[in-house]
């Protein structure tokens, strides 16, 4: 167990050292993401007033997006000269690289999100920090069930031919339920009347999501990835 | 097999769908929709065998990954594009009882917001079968294994958004004149869905033998 | 002169009728207002609903027509393969009994 977290670490500090050298997919991400919630306030602001309810699909709808960005470049560099090949032929546990780059993802995916919470916060005048420690917990719960299933079809579909067509076309069916149950626990939390007990209801439900797609994942990443 | 298979079954659904109409034009009408609760006597069956499908295309996934029989792969695509076809079915079937019971063809309702995912979910299978290249049947497998996981939430999350469709928990609660067409006509879908799976499953087949004729041909 | 009394009659009668109308109208609006929402299903007069025959015809034409349609596609698809399939076993045979007389 030890050896697979060691080996889950090395592969996200190989990552987190690229990526601090050429913070290409930091930027990128984050510039995609701020450019999704002013085209969305373009389109949802009448009048000078925000649509009320809009907020809460706005932020997801934009992690969501930056978040395919970001998993369609996350196994771009491993295509290049083998390196996938290399990475897979180590004499390590496969789930142990899985794991690795979705934590990555998720480190990426956490700073972006935090600038957008903010972002749609000011520019919609609602009150996500009300209770922002459940706001953090529903964020962070989606994003791993988001990541878990986009790091793994990404992985898959990284020796495809049509690949930047294909990960968004089968990510998103398949995260439908995240982003329900994402919106609607943010409405619940930043309505007039907060709803506590429903936002709980959402976040235990996501967990669920979270656990059961995670070791799913974890669990067919090795045959997936066989070549 | 299969080529036994395919007349039987057919046959028998052929029976089963040639006396629902008797069945169900014997039915008595339903008190407040009428005439058009009728329809619900071939849109739940083809719900049901769209289950089905999707449960036959989890399981022969799971098998394809794990224990790598070509035989699973095959069952795995006709299940997928069964589902596809008996959802299409339902899709517009719903509407129909809709716009009559609920004066609208369409709503964000919980069981056709799961409708309209699942149907979205087939589909995106089978566009990556059709344009995934070489290799995409092993995440075929890996993704029709993640569609079969996504039902159950997809269910509850769309269940607890909100709904107004009628529960399915009436079906078993049915009296006996609403009850025999309801369970003749699910028969006749589930031998139905059968019966086409076993001939998809044979086009599969054939394809299999000729890319391995065809290859036998390059080798010489 | 004759001609515009009866345009002036004509118009009288249209704008009593007008008015009676707009009283009617105006009495009748609290009922049918479609603007603030839309009326339940149930409060619509028999004669107005949508006949429910076309549409149960309609949703079996339309499952039989969708089951029939997907089998011809295989079966399409079926012919397509086996006669390719004969196509090829065809062609090999004859490369293997070119040698043999040969």
């Amino acid at each position: 167990m030890n050896r697979f977290l060691q080996v889950a670490w090395l592969v996200v500090w190989k990552d987190l050292r690229v990526e601090a050298r050429s913070k290409e997919m930091l930027f990128t991400t984050l510039f995609f993401a701020i450019s999704i919630v002013l085209v969305f306030s373009f389109g949802f602001v009448r009048a000078g007033q925000a649509v009320e309810g809009a907020a809460a699909g706005i932020l997801w709808i934009a992690m969501a997006f930056s978040g395919t960005l970001a998993l369609g470049r996350a196994f771009e560099r491993e295509r290049y000269h083998d390196a996938l090949r290399g990475l897979l032929l180590a004499p390590v546990d496969r789930p142990a690289i899985y794991l690795g780059k979705l934590v990555g993802l998720l480190l990426l995916l956490s700073l972006v999100e935090t600038v957008v919470a903010v972002l749609v916060a000011f520019l919609f005048g609602v009150p996500f920090f009300r209770h922002g420690w459940w706001l953090f917990l529903m964020l962070s719960l989606g994003t791993v069930g988001f990541a878990s299933v986009g790091t793994l079809f990404s992985a898959m579909l990284v020796r495809t031919r049509s690949r930047t067509v294909l990960l968004p076309v089968l990510l998103y069916p398949v995260t439908i339920p995240v982003l329900i149950m994402g919106v609607s626990g943010t409405t619940a939390l930043v309505q007039a009347e907060p709803d506590l007990a429903m936002a709980r209801l959402w976040i235990s439900l996501l967990f669920f999501f979270d656990t059961v797609f995670l070791t799913l994942a974890l669990w067919t990443f090795e045959p997936v990835m066989t070549e | 097999m299969h080529r036994r298979l395919f007349p039987v079954l057919s046959g028998l659904s052929l029976c089963f769908f040639l006396v629902a109409p008797v069945l169900i034009v014997g039915a008595p009408y339903e008190s407040t929709m009428g005439l058009v609760q009728k329809i619900f006597y071939f849109h739940f069956p083809a719900w049901m065998a769209m289950f089905l499908a999707i449960f036959i295309l989890g399981i022969s996934s799971g098998v394809y990954l794990f224990r790598r029989k070509p035989a699973a792969d095959r069952l795995a695509v006709a299940a997928a594009e069964l589902a596809v076809v008996f959802g299409l079915m339902g899709l517009i079937t719903g509407p129909l009882w809709g716009i009559k019971a609920w004066g609208v063809w369409w709503q964000w309702d919980a069981r056709l917001t799961m409708a309209v995912v699942l149907e979205l979910i087939l589909v995106a299978y089978l566009l990556l079968r059709q344009y995934g290249g070489a290799g995409s049947d092993r995440l075929a497998a890996g993704l029709g294994l993640f569609a079969m996981a996504n039902v159950p939430f997809l269910y509850i999350s769309t269940e607890i958004w909100r709904t107004v469709h009628p529960r399915t928990s009436v079906v078993p609660t049915l009296p006996v004149d609403f009850g025999v067409p309801l369970w003749w006509s699910l028969v006749g879908f589930i031998v139905l869905c059968l019966a086409l799976l076993s001939l998809r499953c044979r086009l599969e087949e054939q394809r299999a033998m000729l890319d391995q004729l065809y290859l036998a041909v390059e080798e010489e | 002169m004759c001609e515009k009394r009866r345009f002036s009659v004509v118009g009288l009668g249209l704008v009593v009728l007008l008015l009676i109308s707009g009283d009617i109208l105006g009495a009748a609006q609290p009922t049918e207002a479609a603007q603030d929402g839309f009326v339940p299903m149930g409060e619509i007069p028999p004669e107005d609903q949508l006949p429910a025959a076309p549409l149960l015809v309609a949703a079996y034409a339309i499952v039989w027509a969708l089951a029939i349609g997907y089998l011809w596609t295989i079966w399409r698809r079926l012919a397509e393969v086996e006669k390719e399939l004969a196509d090829v076993a065809r062609r090999v045979e004859e490369r293997e009994s070119v040698p043999e007389n040969g």
